[in-house]
Parts: structure tokens; C-alpha cells; sequence
């Protein structure tokens, strides 16, 4: 039953992604683009990755289609040229030609769930076997995420830290763009019915945000999803009642503080490891005994996560909200 | 036939009218004459359908913690899906977009 | 049955070859960067699909009491993070486009090309 599912997933995916590719009209395509992200966090479900499919249902459907719209809003949204039509059919032909070799390679795959695929093989059993009983979580996800592969997790955070300083850089300080513009923006304010439920549900979306955050050990959940919801919640807020309104409840200064605090927090973390006489990142010494000093690690280094994803991810909002009216 | 058998025909029952329900809805997004009939088919699939194909599932669900979460699911589904459309419409109103049958009759008349 | 086992690998090509016509065909650089967070996309299911066990269950201890198969968590630690790096990265590109639309006024790459030549 779950693999006719899995078929009609997949060949919603397709469709949705030929639709993205061949719209005109680059509304609808961003449009399709946020179906497409809840089908695919759907099929992560069907794959056992529910963590995944929190991150993607949050950050694709939520965040990027509003991205995405902002942007749009600065430009034209008709796709006025077609292109050369040469360049169509080779760029076709190529396509084609490396489809086929792809799928020719996947003839020597392991099969689809085949529990032995070299995958399985080498370090995920350590790691299922290993995280219980270093860390004593549930979530294997936060374990090795945290600390099996917590240099990993370190490098994304901060390149997700230096992607909001990148697009500030570019668009320029959202405060001093605000000065040029004229104070019409109000957002939904003459919508009565959004703006009242948007307001209900927006405190609700941030206690989720935060029982993902710190229940992410025992559920899915940790610091990037819980990020992504929090973001989410007041870019709604910034929707509803205008960018002003949002940026009186989290000023820029604000943000700025969370989105290096959080990385800060991070890299602290493992410098304080090392004090204490252990690596770099090895959370074990930070408490009485390993255990409980792993779990005071991921604990820290979640909250160093939420915070810089959601500084970066609210701040990229308000630097492409300013830029509209220049 | 003891409780469980029961519960889980009277959930089978309730998720394909639910099914049912949500077919129509997408059927009536394609068929309908104009945007708003096609935006009140649309709306069934988040009002309608989710209703009867949460309970369903609210029935067969094992523990307690789980039923509540999906009703939780279902008030929070029931707030949001009417809203959406509600937004929709008036949004379409304001960019100028006339209901397609009401021009049909004034015409008629 | 072949196709059953392997479909889902199929599926992750065809996504893949979409998004890179989008990135390599279309003219218009918002067009492109929907392309690139398609081919992403693709990559994504990629690696989840090969981390999926067959008979196992989402990588939670204590979850379900039935069942000691789990899922590999790796891929799934790698793409979690990968799928917030990928809209920061997309919103940097967004913003490059912001730019070249206002130093330009236009988004298609012919016009741009245009205008160079011009000056």
C-alpha cells in the first residue's frame, strides 16, 4: 500500500516539476515551487526521514516561497525571452543523453531498501548502536548531528551565518533602504479576517517552534527546524502588519546580536571543551560525567543553531522587504 | 464484532467519504466556470475532506497523546483553511475580478 | 521486479535533468535559480532514498516498541543541514539577481548581454 503512495508522490513531483520548469509566468512558477517542497518533505516522511521532512515543510514551502516573492516583487514576473532555439535542443539533447546514462548506472545500485547496501554498512550501525549509550537520546538524528558530526554541523551554521552578512553586503543595511521609501506599507491591515487569525496562530507557531527546539533530542526536531519556524512566525507577523510593526518587536541590532551570538555560542562551546582538558567539540568533559556533558553539548549547540538560523533567515526577509520602493 | 473491529470500519467509512469529499473538491478546481466556484471546490478539500478523514483517524489511532494531536491538527486545519480562502477571494475582489455568474444573470435579466 | 527496486533512483535522474534544463535553457535568472534549488531538490531525495531500510522506521529510539530496524540516520543528518544552507545560499543568489535588475532593468539574459555590448 505504501509503495502505490510512493509511485503517485513521484509522479506528482515530476509533473510539478516539469510545470516549474515550462511556466511563463514566474508567479506561478515560485507558486509550484512551495507544492513541490510539501510533496517532497511528504515523500521524506515515506522514508523514514521525519526530521527532513520538518526542515523541508518549514524552510521550502514556508520561507523560500516567501524569498521568492519578495524578490519578485522587485522585478518583472512574465518571462519575456524565449531564447535561442539552438541552444533549446542541445541543452535538450544533453539532458537527455545524461538522463539516460544516469539511470544505465542505476542498473548496478543496490536496490531500493536493501538493508545490504554498502551504506548500511561501515559507520551507521556505530552510530545506532553508539548513540544510546554515549549520549542516551532517542533522537540518533540530534546525536550524530550534534556530536559525532558536530565540525560538520559547525561549518553549515556558519555558512549559513556568512550567507546573511553576503546578502546584507549585497542589498545593503535594511534600516538605511527603509529611510528612502514612503511609510505606505502597511501590510494586510485592511484584511480584517487574515490579519485576526494570523495573529492567533502566531503564538502558537512559536510555542511550536520552541517545543521543537528543545524536544528535538527526544522527537524530531533541534536547532535548524525550530530556526526555520520561528522565522517563519514573524516574517507572518511582518506580512500581517507591515515591516515597521515587525521590526519594533525585533529590531535589527537584535537580530544582528542573534545571528553572530549563535554561531558565537557554537564555536564556544568547543573552546570550552578544550579548557576543560578534552578536543575540540568533545562535549564529555563539560559536565560530572560524559554522558550528561554530551547531552549539556547538544543542548548548547542547538540553541546556538536556532538562534543563528532564525537571525539570518529573519534578517534576509527584511533586507529584501527594504529594497521594494527604492 | 468487538470495539476495535467496529471503530476501525465506522474510520474506513468516515475516510472515504472524506476521500470522497476531497475527490469532488479537486474535480470542481478543474471544472468549474470561474474562479470563485473553483476556489469554493478548492475549499472543500481543506474544510470537508480533512474533517471527516481526521476523525477517521482519530478513531483508529493507538494512544490517547496521538488522537489529540491529530484533533489538534484538525482545529488548527479548520481555522487556516477558511481563512486561506477567505484571503483568496477577497483578494481577487479587490484586483478586480468580478464573480463570472452574476454577470451571466445581469445579462439575462 | 526490477523497476519497483529501482524507480525511486529514476525518479531522482528525471528531477535532476529538469532542473539542470532550467539552469542551462532558460534565459531568465530567477528561472535559473528555480532550476538550481530543483536540482538540489533532487539531490536531496537522492540521499534519503538510499539511507531507507526496508521493514525500518524514522532513526528514534523507543518510538515504536516493535522494532529494533532503523532507518540510516547519516544521510539524513547531511541533507537536514544541507536544505537550510541551500535557502541561504538561493537568497544570496536571489539577491545577486535584485541587483543585476537594478543596474540593468531586466532579468533576461539576452538583454544583459545586449547591454554589455553596448557600453
Amino acid at each position: 500500500m505504501v509503495e502505490i503512495l510512493n509511485i503517485f508522490i513521484m509522479l506528482m513531483l515530476v509533473i510539478t516539476a516539469l510545470a516549474m520548469v515550462s511556466s511563463r509566468h514566474l508567479f506561478v512558477t515560485v507558486m509550484l515551487s512551495g507544492i513541490f517542497s510539501l510533496l517532497i518533505a511528504a515523500s521524506f516522511l515515506l522514508l523514514d526521514a521525519a526530521d527532513v521532512a520538518l526542515t523541508e515543510a518549514a524552510v521550502g514551502a514556508g520561507i523560500s516561497t516567501v524569498l521568492f516573492l519578495g524578490a519578485l516583487a522587485l522585478m518583472d514576473v512574465e518571462e519575456t525571452t524565449r531564447g535561442v532555439r539552438r541552444i533549446r535542443m542541445v541543452s535538450l539533447i544533453v539532458v537527455a543523453v545524461t538522463t539516460i546514462f544516469i539511470v544505465h548506472a542505476t542498473f548496478y545500485m543496490p536496490a531500493f531498501g536493501d538493508i545490504n547496501a554498502p551504506i548500511h554498512q561501515h559507520v551507521a550501525p556505530w552510530y545506532i548502536q553508539h548513540v544510546p549509550i554515549h549520549m542516551d537520546i532517542p533522537n540518533i538524528v540530534t546525536g550524530i548531528l550534534g556530536s559525532y558530526r558536530g565540525y560538520d554541523t559547525l561549518g553549515e551554521v556558519f555558512v549559513v551565518f556568512t550567507a546573511g552578512i553576503g546578502v546584507l553586503s549585497i542589498l545593503g543595511d535594511p534600516i538605511k533602504n527603509r529611510q528612502h521609501r514612503p511609510a505606505h506599507n502597511r501590510g494586510l491591515r485592511h484584511y480584517l479576517i487574515p490579519r485576526l487569525v494570523g495573529r492567533m496562530l502566531i503564538p502558537f507557531i512559536i510555542l511550536f517552534g520552541l517545543y521543537v527546539q528543545f524536544h528535538g533530542e527526544y522527537s524530531p526536531g533541534g536547532g535548524f527546524q525550530a530556526g526555520a519556524l520561528v522565522a517563519a512566525a514573524i516574517i507572518l507577523y511582518a506580512l500581517l502588519e507591515g515591516e515597521d510593526k515587525a521590526l519594533q518587536v525585533i529590531p535589527m541590532r537584535v537580530l544582528y546580536i542573534m545571528m553572530a551570538s549563535g554561531a558565537l555560542l557554537y564555536g564556544g562551546v568547543g573552546v570550552a571543551a578544550l579548557l576543560m582538558g578534552g578536543n575540540f567539540l568533545d562535549y564529555s568533559v563539560l559536565a560530572s560525567t560524559p554522558v550528561a556533558g554530551q547531552q549539556w553539548g547538544i543542548l548548547l549547540i542547538e540553541m546556538g543553531v536556532g538562534l543563528t538560523v532564525t537571525g539570518v533567515l529573519i534578517t534576509i526577509f527584511h533586507a529584501f522587504a527594504a529594497r521594494s520602493n527604492l | 464484532m468487538d470495539v476495535a473491529t467496529t471503530l476501525g470500519w465506522l474510520a474506513a467509512i468516515l475516510m472515504l467519504i472524506g476521500a470522497f469529499f476531497t475527490f469532488v473538491g479537486g474535480l470542481g478546481a478543474l471544472r468549474m466556470p470561474d474562479f470563485y466556484t473553483r476556489m469554493h471546490a478548492a475549499s472543500l478539500t481543506d474544510s470537508a475532506g480533512p474533517i471527516f478523514i481526521l476523525i477517521g483517524l482519530m478513531l483508529i489511532s493507538e494512544t490517547w497523546l496521538v488522537a489529540i494531536k491529530v484533533f489538534t491538527i484538525l482545529v488548527f486545519l479548520l481555522i487556516t483553511g477558511p481563512t486561506a480562502s477567505n484571503a483568496l477571494a477577497s483578494a481577487s475582489l479587490l484586483a478586480g475580478n468580478k464573480p463570472g455568474l452574476a454577470n451571466d444573470q445581469s445579462e439575462a435579466e | 521486479m526490477l523497476w519497483v527496486e529501482l524507480y525511486h533512483y529514476w525518479v531522482f535522474a528525471i528531477l535532476l535533468m529538469i532542473g539542470l534544463f532550467g539552469v542551462i535553457a532558460k534565459r531568465n535568472l530567477v528561472k535559473k535559480l528555480v532550476g538550481l534549488s530543483l536540482f538540489q531538490s533532487a539531490v536531496f531525495l537522492f540521499y534519503i532514498t538510499m539511507g531507507k531500510v526496508d521493514g525500518g522506521t524514522a532513526p528514534i529510539v523507543g518510538m515504536t516498541d516493535s522494532t529494533d530496524v532503523f532507518s540510516n540516520p547519516l544521510p539524513q543528518v547531511l541533507i537536514l543541514t544541507a536544505i537550510v544552507v541551500g535557502i541561504s545560499t538561493t537568497a544570496l543568489g536571489l539577491s545577486i539577481v535584485v541587483r543585476i535588475k537594478e543596474a540593468y532593468g531586466s532579468i533576461e539574459e539576452d538583454v544583459i548581454h545586449e547591454k554589455d555590448r553596448a557600453e
